[in-house]
């Protein structure tokens, strides 16, 4: 679904982001790890065409996101709060993301009914603006209309961030769902790795702009990254999981 | 303490990112402070002489102790749009061992010496200089003039405790207009009871005690609510309001530009900044009888296309030049979206072109003044139409300057550059130039026919015009989002 190639990003001569090849296959829930300042957020920028690449390209279904807009009409993201409209109710907000998506308000109606749970009563019927609202649940405001109009690509950015556990567990399922279920392509970056690799199926981790690791989520996975971003050297993972093997 | 806080504010003013705009807009301002101290200073001196000429029946200190009253009505409504309340800033020091007293004493006392309450001292302090110039005693002047200065302050401590409350402002306008009804069908001459009052003041110096206690009582009781409201749930908290929603049906029947046409009416009246705008463009219908009422312009003077092209373009000026800066704290998220560009364009021309039309019709009274005037105005309202919308939008594919809609409205500064600056020789100059230069070589009449012509030339061509601002704007689209992002601009 979503092809990288010879993606470099520079910030006058700083390399920020470089990778040589990446593929996205459709329906599959694709995880960005990386310290701070590792490019997750300009690569999602890249996919979203709200930067332009230094060097190569991205394609979205085969569209090249630099050259047309096409890819916007499968795609949906929440990157942060900057994509929530601070003066309009969540209500008017899903809605108007609804019309520009060629949905009309009994589909958002519908679509919205699915996630009563999810919102926890917070969002709709609050009678608030949207800037109002506490940092969790503008987030999960802005994670939901993501989902408005069926979209194929969904990318969100530090989804899990400022949310309560309750909601936390319940954004797994959905996202599971979504991959799983309705063939949805997701990406997701976090800093939470249990998170990510309870949801993903697969995991990159980058670090200062380049692939490190691009594994598929299996049992040791954690452990695998957690040993990774502690700073400790292969031989110590295998130690530890040979001896969790042995009690 | 004071000293600290006072250090803190020093600091904060002079590292705050506002002082880092660009020269040219520092220059502006201070130019049009200095500007509006000179005026007021003038006004001050000349007001005891110019008043004696117009009124030679009755003392000219007496006129304006009769218009007092007005004033100072005038000067809470301005205020209330104007005047920023200094409470936000100090959340930081809420859980510092200070004392919450010396806090509270100290925004209060601050306030005291707000821009707001020199500007009435630039127009009075001269004037009183006139009062002793011309005899009168100066222990009554100087009483007359602590009394207004203690009813300056009074007001400055009532605004704080009507804290931007929409209920009072409308009972003020309400007062106000009922005032000048009274006083025009001659039932109660309120401005002569008040004058008497004020001059008594003057008759009287030792009465300056009783605004001085009207002073403290308001500042008591702004003390006494502020110390109690000095948490954090309380007035520092932002209010929020109950949002207002509504689906807007109607903007249905304009089709796809439908929902951006609904997005750009709630930013307008959700926002303040945007509000007060078009409270603003709607006062400034009155431009114009600055000059229609002066003798020295002819009925065809160029300064009059100036007026005409200012008075129905000032929405289209005011809204116009910070687009898509309005839109520029959810801008990515408009890239990002299944957006046609040209939709939204269309929507904010839309509006300018609705704005141009009710300014029109708004200044059809100027008929008054002669034919010629409902001419001039509607060949700029034309004129505007077709030229001036694309120019502006034209302009504002190179804002790249964030605007935090949540600021406050007036004086606000934040989203101009040089461009804002430039805007206005086209906006402006060409029409004039054209206007001179074919009255000239031409007459009255060709020279706005020509104007309107041109408008009508330009609406009509307004789709493919459009279709290559739209591409501007779709060039421009890195370098915009990457701007708007930048918060401290």
């Amino acid at each position: 679904m979503v092809q990288i190639e010879n993606l470099t990003k520079k910030y006058s001569s700083k390399l920020v982001l470089n990778i040589q090849e990446l593929n996205i296959p459709k329906g599959q829930s694709f995880g960005l790890v990386g310290n701070n300042g590792a490019g997750k957020t300009t690569l999602f920028s890249l996919l979203l065409d709200l930067i332009q690449p230094s060097t190569g390209h991205i394609s979205n279904n085969e569209v090249r996101v630099d050259q047309s807009e096409n890819w916007k009409t499968y795609t949906s993201s929440f990157i942060d709060e900057s994509f929530l409209i601070g003066y309009l109710t969540p209500e008017e907000y899903f809605y108007f993301i609804g019309e520009l998506r060629n949905r009309n308000k009994s589909d958002v109606d519908a679509l919205l009914a699915k996630y009563e749970d999810f919102f926890h009563g917070e969002i709709l019927g609050q009678k608030k603006y949207l800037r109002d609202l506490s940092k969790g649940n503008q987030k999960k405001a802005g994670i939901v209309a993501s989902f408005i109009g069926n979209p194929e690509v969904v990318i969100l950015d530090e989804p899990f961030a400022n949310l309560d556990p309750t909601t936390q567990i319940r954004l797994k399922g959905i996202i599971k769902d979504l991959a799983a279920q309705q063939g949805v392509t997701v990406l997701i970056s976090s800093h939470d790795l249990s998170h990510v690799t309870e949801v993903c199926e697969r995991i990159v981790v980058l670090n200062k702009g380049e692939v490190v690791k691009d594994i598929q989520t299996s049992a040791q996975t954690l452990r695998d990254l957690e040993a990774f971003f502690s700073g400790n050297t292969s031989v110590q993972v295998t130690d530890l999981n040979t001896s969790e093997e042995s009690i | 303490m004071f000293k600290n806080f006072t250090g803190l504010q020093w600091k904060s003013f002079f590292r705050s990112s506002s002082l880092g705009k660009s020269l040219g807009i520092k220059i502006f301002m201070g130019f049009m402070a200095v500007y509006l101290a000179v005026s007021l200073i003038m006004s001050g001196i000349g007001a005891y002489f110019a008043l004696e000429k117009i009124f030679p029946e009755s003392g000219p200190f007496q006129i304006i102790n009769r218009f007092l009253i007005y004033y100072f009505c005038l000067e809470l409504f301005i205020r209330y749009f104007m005047q920023k309340l200094p409470v936000m800033d100090i959340k930081p020091f809420l859980i510092l061992p200070i004392k919450k007293s010396s806090i509270t004493h100290y925004i209060l006392g601050r306030s005291a010496v707000s821009f707001y309450n020199f500007l009435s001292l630039f127009f009075f302090l001269p004037f009183c200089v006139v009062l002793l110039y011309k005899g009168f005693p100066v222990l009554n002047v100087l009483g007359w003039l602590m009394g207004i200065i203690a009813l300056v302050l009074t007001i400055n401590y009532i605004n704080f405790l009507v804290n931007k409350s929409d209920r009072i402002l409308i009972a003020v306008a309400t007062i106000i207009g009922a005032f000048y009804a009274l006083e025009y069908f001659d039932i109660v001459s309120i401005t002569e009871y008040f004058g008497a009052l004020f001059y008594r003041l003057y008759e009287q110096p030792y009465l300056v005690i009783i605004p001085i206690g009207l002073v403290v009582l308001v500042y008591w009781l702004n003390y006494k609510f502020l110390r109690t409201k000095l948490f954090l749930d309380a007035t520092l908290e932002n209010k929020t309001k109950e949002a207002q929603t509504s689906d807007m049906a109607w903007t249905r029947r304009f089709g796809k530009i439908a929902p951006f046409l609904q997005l750009d009416l709630k930013l307008i009246w959700r926002n303040k900044r945007t509000k007060t705008q078009v409270f603003i463009s709607l006062a400034m219908i009155l431009y114009g009888l600055i000059f229609y009422t002066m003798k020295d312009f002819g009925p065809t003077s160029p300064m009059l296309v100036f007026v005409g092209i200012f008075m129905t373009g000032i929405f289209l000026m005011n809204f116009g030049q910070f687009i898509p800066a309005w839109d520029s704290e959810y801008y990515s998220m408009m890239m990002s979206q299944n957006i046609p560009l040209r939709d939204y364009l269309e929507s904010k021309a839309g509006l300018i072109y609705v704005s141009v039309v009710v300014m029109f019709l708004l200044s059809i009274p100027y008929v008054y003044f002669g034919w010629e005037a409902l001419a001039i105005n509607f060949a700029c309202a034309l004129y505007n139409l077709g030229v001036n919308v694309p120019v502006i939008l034209f302009f504002g594919s190179m804002n790249k300057k964030r605007i935090d809609l949540a600021k406050s409205a007036m004086g606000n500064m934040q989203g101009a550059s040089a461009a804002q600056f430039l805007v206005g020789i086209p906006l402006f100059g060409l029409p004039m130039i054209l206007f001179v230069v074919l009255s000239w070589v031409g007459s009255f009449q060709m020279a706005i026919s020509v104007m309107a012509l041109l408008g009508i030339l330009g609406f009509a061509l307004r789709k493919p015009i459009l279709d290559n601002i739209t591409k501007i704007y779709a060039k421009k689209k890195y370098g915009m989002i990457a701007g708007f992002k930048e918060k401290n601009s």
